[in-house]
């Protein structure tokens, strides 16, 4: 733990994760959560960024790049099922 | 000196996202959920591996001769990279879907897409 703003920065990220889950929570239609969901990636994406130079665990950022690509993936797959399949 | 760079940097980047999840509660429909979640949190990550690169360069040479220090910064970059290339590409799918399964913006005047769908 040898910075400390990068603690403090983690913590405003998680702040608005949880405004995105409230969009989650009480959003109207699908895509309105969907929205919601792929906010949530990229902010715990930056999370993890932040966590991993706090802490100086390089492990921390590899596991932030697949998560990056995973949940690209994810959002394709569930834009595909949205608009009716493949076509 | 290094310190308000890192600061300034994730001061801008936290705020940014910040801005992303206060847009995505406050505008009316997908379309511009969409527009204000995508721009702001790519903008907002991208400033917040700039402060992590800066800390692990500044490391690197100021602090001790670590090479986990570098391994840190070129994964931080290839982090950005990665979001910046897939992160519009799946806000425009999305979008594209929402418009597909038939929402209509709020407030609309014109709609270039009716019947071209």
């Amino acid at each position: 733990m040898m910075a400390p703003e990068f603690f403090y920065a983690a913590v405003i990220v998680m702040i608005g994760a949880f405004l995105a889950l409230l969009r989650v929570f009480f959003g109207p239609s699908v895509p309105d959560r969907v929205v919601g969901v792929d906010t949530l990636n990229t902010l715990i994406v930056a999370g993890m960024v932040l966590l991993g130079a706090a802490y100086d665990r390089t492990i921390y950022i590899d596991i932030a790049i697949v998560y990056a690509l995973l949940s690209y993936v994810g959002t394709l797959a569930i834009a595909k099922y949205l608009q009716g399949g493949l076509e | 000196m290094i310190e308000w760079l890192i600061g300034i940097f994730l001061a801008i980047g936290v705020i940014f996202n910040l801005l992303a999840s206060v847009g995505l509660l406050r505008f009316p429909d997908v379309y511009t959920r969409i527009h204000a979640a995508t721009k702001c949190t790519t903008f907002g990550t991208i400033f917040i591996v700039l402060a992590t690169v800066t800390y692990a360069i500044y490391s690197y040479f100021w602090v001790e001769k670590d090479p986990s220090w570098i391994t840190i910064g070129i994964h931080s970059a290839l982090v950005v990279i990665f979001l910046v290339l897939t992160n519009p590409v799946g806000a425009h799918a999305l979008g594209r879907a929402a418009r597909k399964s038939g929402i209509l913006p709020h407030g609309a005047v014109i709609d270039e897409l009716e019947g071209r769908l």
